[in-house]
C-alpha cells in the first residue's frame, strides 16, 4: 500500500504546517473540550469527586455533632450519623440543668474584648519595629520569638500563685471573674502576631507615611490614619485567630474559675462529659453546636481576608 | 491630644484605685512597683520624643508582667525539689511537723468552736471562733495566736458554739469541706503549743510531740525518743535507717533535675521514646495536613469548575469549629462500645488500648482539625502565583504535572514555609490534642507516668499536676528541655527558609 501513496499525499502536509497547522490545532482542541463526556471528566469532573470526599471526611464529625444534638434520647451509645429523630430536649437540658447562658457570655466576653485589644496592641508594636529603628529593636523582636517558644502554661504555677496574691487585693481582677483571663491573655498578645503584622507593615510602602510626615502630620496621625486602615486584612486575621484561640482556651481557664457561672463554654462542657460520658453526650452536643456560631459567622465574614493576610505577612516575614 | 489626656488619667485613676488595697496591707514592695509602671507610662507619654516606646510599651507591660517574670520564675524551680511536701522553707516545714504531731495531755483546755472565716467563705482567712468550756468566754483563734472576740453581736448556741459574729462569716458543713485542705492545716499558737480541731465543732489545746532541737538540727520524738536529722541536700529529715518524714522543705538541687531526664534509666528511656514520638507527630501532622490541603487546594483552583465558593465555605468548617469541642467528640467517636467510628465499620477496635491505634487515632483527628487551615493557605498561595508563569510554562510545552512540581511547589513551598514551620512548633506543644483525646495513654505497665500518645507536653503537665503528686520542679527542667528543642529545631528552619527565599 505504502508504495501507492501518491507522493501528493505525503508533501501535502507541508504547505499546512508552514502556514494554519496552529489555527487548526487549537480548533480540534476546543471542539474536543467542548463535546465529548471523557472530556467534562477529565477536566472538572474528577475534581468534583474528589472535592466531595473531603467533604464528606470534613463535615461527618460535625453531622455527627448535630445529629447527637438533635437526638432524643440524648446518649451517646444511640447517637447515629444521620439523625433517627429530633427534638429539643438536649438543649432544653441544657438551659435547666447548667448554667450555659453565663458560659456563653463570659466566652464572649473573654475572647471579644482579649481578641480586640491583643489585636490593636500587636498592631501598635509592629508599627513601632516596622517603622522605627531604635536601640534593642532586634532583641525585642528575636525574644518575642523565643519567649513563645516557652510553653507559657507550665508557668501556670506562678500565674496561680500571682493570681492568688492578686485576687487577695484586687478581688475584681482575681480568680473567677473574667477579667482576671483578659489581663492573663494580654500577656499573649505581643508574639507570632506581631511578626505576621510587621511582615505585613513591612510591605507597605514608607514614602506613605514620609510624604503624610511631610504634610505635617504627627505619628498618631498616620498610624492611627494611615497605618491601620491599609492592614485592615492582617487586623482581621489576627483579631479572629486570637477571637478562637481565646474561645478554646482550656488550661488556664480550667484553673482560673472553678464557679459555675464564672466559667467558660470549654471548661463548662469539657465538665459535662469529664465524668458522665455517655449520658450527657447530647447535652453536650448541644452546647457545642452553639457555642460554634459565632466562630463559623465570623469565619464565613472575614475567610478572604484569611487567604491573603496569611499568605502576605508570612512571606515577607 | 484630648484621647491622650482622657488615656493618661484614666491610668493615673487606676493607679491610685490600685494603691488602696496596697497600702492597707503595708505592702511597700508591690506599691513601689505601680509608683513606678505609673511613672514610667508618664515619662514615655508626656514626653514628644520615645516614639517607639509609645507603641511598644502597653504590649510589653503585659508581656513582662504575664509572661516573661512567670516563664523565668518557673524556670527557675527547675534548679529545686519544688513540688508537694517540697513547697516552703525549713521553718515552715518545721512548724507543719510540729503541729500534726500535737496530741491531748493531761490538764489542756477544751473549747466550742465555730470555723469561721474573714470575710469570703471560699477564699478568706480561715479563722476558729471558741468558746472555753469552762469559762464560757469566747475568744478568736488566727494562725496568729489567741485574741478575745469583742462581745458585741456575738450569739452562742445553747452548747456554746458561736452561732453569730460580727465580721466573721461561720462555715456550714459544706462549706467547711470545701476548705477541707486549708482546714487540715490550720491550728492556732499557743504558748504551751497549740489550739488544733477536733472535728468541726470542738478543739483542744495541746502540746506537739515532735520538737525541733536546734543542737542537733533534728526533730526528736518525746514519747519514743526517736530522732530525724535534717538532710540539706534533700531538703528532708531523716532518721538513720534512712526513712523520711514526710514534710520537708525546698532547697536547690542544682542540676540534678536536669541530669534526672537524661541519667535516670527509667526517666531516660520513655523520655527518648516520648520525644521521638512528639516530633513524629508534629511532623506527621504537618505534612499531612499540608499534602491534603494542598491537594485539595490544587484540585479546587481549576476556572472551569462550577462551586468553588460553596466548596470552600463548607471545607474550612472543621477549622471554624471550637476546637475543644470537636477533640472531646472525636474521643468519643472513638469509644470502643458507644463509638460512631466502631458502629459505622462495623469493628470493636480499642482505639485506646494498643499504642499504634491510639497514635492512628489522634494523627487522624490531627489531620482532621488541620488540613482545613492548610487548604485555606494553600488557595491564598496558588492565586497570588502569577498566571503568566502557568502560560509561560504550558507555552513551552509543559506538562501541567511537571509545570506544577519544577515551577508552582517550589514557590508554594518558599510561601508556605514559615507557616509551616510555626505550624510545627505548635503541634510540638499541642495539648489539647493529646489530652482532651487519649489523655496520653494507653500507658505501660511499669510507668504510669508516660504513656504511648504522650507529647512531651502533656508528661510535663502530668509531672507538675498529676495524680501522682506535684513535681513543680522537675517539670520545669523538663520544660526548658521541651523550650531548647523547640528553639533549636525553629531557628533551624527559619534559616533554610531565609536560604530558599535567597534561592528564588
Amino acid at each position: 500500500m505504502s508504495e501507492l501513496i501518491p507522493p501528493s499525499e505525503t508533501s501535502e502536509p507541508i504547505p499546512i504546517r508552514t502556514g494554519t497547522i496552529t489555527a487548526e490545532d487549537q480548533k480540534e482542541a476546543v471542539v474536543r473540550l467542548g463535546s465529548a463526556k471523557g472530556g467534562w471528566w477529565r477536566q472538572v469532573g474528577w475534581r468534583h469527586l474528589i472535592a466531595w470526599v473531603a467533604l464528606f471526611f470534613g463535615l461527618f464529625p460535625i453531622l455527627f455533632l448535630f445529629s447527637a444534638a438533635i437526638n432524643p434520647i440524648g446518649t451517646l451509645s444511640t447517637a447515629q450519623l444521620i439523625p433517627n429523630g429530633a427534638s429539643l430536649e438536649n438543649f432544653s437540658k441544657l438551659f435547666d440543668t447548667t448554667e450555659y447562658v453565663a458560659w456563653y457570655w463570659n466566652t464572649m466576653l473573654i475572647a471579644l474584648v482579649a481578641g480586640t485589644l491583643s489585636m490593636f496592641i500587636s498592631a501598635c508594636a509592629a508599627y513601632a519595629y516596622s517603622r522605627f529603628r531604635f536601640r534593642g529593636r532586634r532583641l525585642g523582636l528575636l525574644g518575642l520569638l523565643l519567649i513563645q517558644m516557652f510553653p507559657q502554661f507550665l508557668a501556670i504555677v506562678t500565674l496561680y500563685l500571682m493570681f492568688t496574691t492578686i485576687t487577695d487585693y484586687y478581688p475584681r481582677i482575681g480568680f473567677n471573674t473574667p477579667w482576671s483571663l483578659i489581663i492573663l491573655y494580654l500577656g499573649g498578645a505581643l508574639g507570632v502576631n506581631t511578626w505576621l503584622m510587621k511582615g505585613f507593615l513591612d510591605t507597605i510602602p514608607k514614602d506613605l507615611d514620609e510624604s503624610a510626615r511631610v504634610d505635617g502630620a504627627t505619628h498618631a496621625q498616620i498610624f492611627f490614619g494611615i497605618i491601620l486602615p491599609l492592614i485592615t486584612p492582617i487586623l482581621a486575621v489576627t483579631g479572629l485567630l486570637g477571637f478562637i484561640g481565646y474561645v478554646n482556651e482550656f488550661l488556664i481557664a480550667n484553673v482560673f474559675l472553678t464557679d459555675p457561672e464564672s466559667k467558660t463554654l470549654a471548661v463548662g462542657l469539657f465538665g459535662l462529659v469529664a465524668g458522665e460520658r455517655n449520658n450527657n453526650f447530647g447535652v453536650f452536643a448541644a452546647g457545642a453546636v452553639l457555642a460554634a456560631i459565632p466562630t463559623v459567622v465570623l469565619f464565613q465574614i472575614l475567610q478572604r481576608f484569611i487567604v491573603g493576610g496569611l499568605t502576605t505577612g508570612a512571606v515577607k516575614g | 491630644m484630648l484621647v491622650k489626656i482622657a488615656l493618661l488619667g484614666l491610668v493615673l485613676a487606676i493607679a491610685i484605685f490600685g494603691a488602696f488595697p496596697l497600702i492597707e496591707q503595708q505592702q511597700w514592695l508591690g506599691l513601689a512597683l505601680l509608683v513606678l509602671v505609673t511613672a514610667v507610662i508618664f515619662w514615655v507619654y508626656l514626653s514628644p520624643r520615645r516614639i517607639p516606646a509609645k507603641y511598644l510599651i502597653p504590649g510589653t507591660l503585659f508581656l513582662l508582667a504575664f509572661q516573661v517574670f512567670p516563664v523565668l520564675y518557673t524556670m527557675s524551680t527547675a534548679f529545686t525539689n519544688f513540688g508537694d511536701a517540697h513547697r516552703g522553707s525549713k521553718e515552715d516545714a518545721i512548724q507543719a511537723i510540729e503541729g500534726a504531731s500535737i496530741t491531748k495531755v493531761e490538764g489542756s483546755t477544751d473549747y466550742r468552736l465555730a470555723v469561721a472565716t474573714e470575710g469570703d467563705p471560699i477564699t478568706g482567712d480561715i479563722v476558729f471562733l471558741l468558746t472555753d468550756f469552762e469559762t464560757k468566754q469566747s475568744q478568736v483563734g488566727t494562725s496568729d495566736g489567741l485574741e478575745p472576740l469583742p462581745p458585741e453581736g456575738v450569739q452562742l448556741s445553747p452548747l456554746g458554739n458561736v452561732t453569730e459574729a460580727p465580721g466573721y462569716t461561720i462555715l456550714t458543713i459544706g462549706a467547711a469541706g470545701a476548705r477541707e485542705e486549708d482546714l487540715a492545716d490550720f491550728s492556732v499558737p499557743t504558748e504551751n503549743g497549740a489550739i488544733v480541731a477536733a472535728g468541726l465543732t470542738r478543739a483542744f489545746e495541746g502540746a506537739p510531740q515532735r520538737a525541733y532541737d536546734e543542737a542537733c538540727d533534728c526533730i526528736k520524738d518525746a514519747e519514743t525518743g526517736q530522732t530525724w536529722t535534717a538532710d540539706e541536700t534533700d531538703g528532708l529529715f531523716v532518721d538513720d535507717q534512712g526513712e523520711n518524714l514526710a514534710q520537708g522543705w525546698q532547697v536547690n538541687v542544682g542540676l540534678r533535675n536536669f541530669a534526672d531526664v537524661v541519667t535516670d534509666p527509667l526517666i531516660a528511656k520513655y523520655f527518648f521514646r516520648t520525644l521521638v514520638w512528639n516530633l513524629a507527630f508534629a511532623a506527621l501532622t504537618v505534612a499531612g495536613t499540608f499534602a491534603l490541603g494542598l491537594l485539595v487546594a490544587v484540585v479546587l483552583n481549576h476556572e472551569r469548575l462550577k462551586g468553588q465558593r460553596i466548596y470552600r465555605s463548607l471545607l474550612i468548617l472543621p477549622y471554624a469549629m471550637p476546637a475543644f469541642a470537636m477533640l472531646l467528640l472525636w474521643r468519643d467517636m472513638f469509644n470502643t462500645d458507644f463509638g460512631l467510628i466502631n458502629r459505622m465499620f462495623g469493628t470493636e477496635v480499642n482505639w485506646f488500648g494498643k499504642p499504634v491505634t491510639a497514635m492512628i487515632a489522634v494523627l487522624l483527628v490531627q489531620l482532621w482539625m488541620g488540613y482545613p487551615y492548610m487548604f485555606l493557605v494553600a488557595t491564598g498561595a496558588l492565586q497570588s502565583i502569577p498566571g503568566d508563569l502557568k502560560e509561560a510554562a504550558s507555552v513551552d510545552g509543559a506538562k501541567p504535572v511537571y509545570a506544577f512540581r519544577t515551577i508552582i511547589f517550589p514557590l508554594l513551598l518558599v510561601a508556605l514555609a514559615p507557616l509551616m514551620i510555626a505550624s510545627f512548633a505548635f503541634n510540638f506543644n499541642n495539648f489539647n490534642a493529646i489530652y482532651m483525646v487519649s489523655e496520653g495513654g494507653p500507658f505501660p505497665p511499669d510507668n504510669p507516668q508516660i504513656g504511648a500518645t504522650d507529647l512531651l507536653i502533656t508528661y510535663t503537665y502530668r509531672l507538675a499536676f498529676g495524680a501522682q503528686g506535684a513535681q513543680y520542679g522537675f517539670a520545669a527542667a523538663v520544660s526548658v528541655f521541651i523550650f531548647l528543642i523547640v528553639a533549636v529545631f525553629s531557628i533551624i528552619g527559619f534559616r533554610r527558609t531565609r536560604a530558599l527565599e535567597e534561592v528564588n
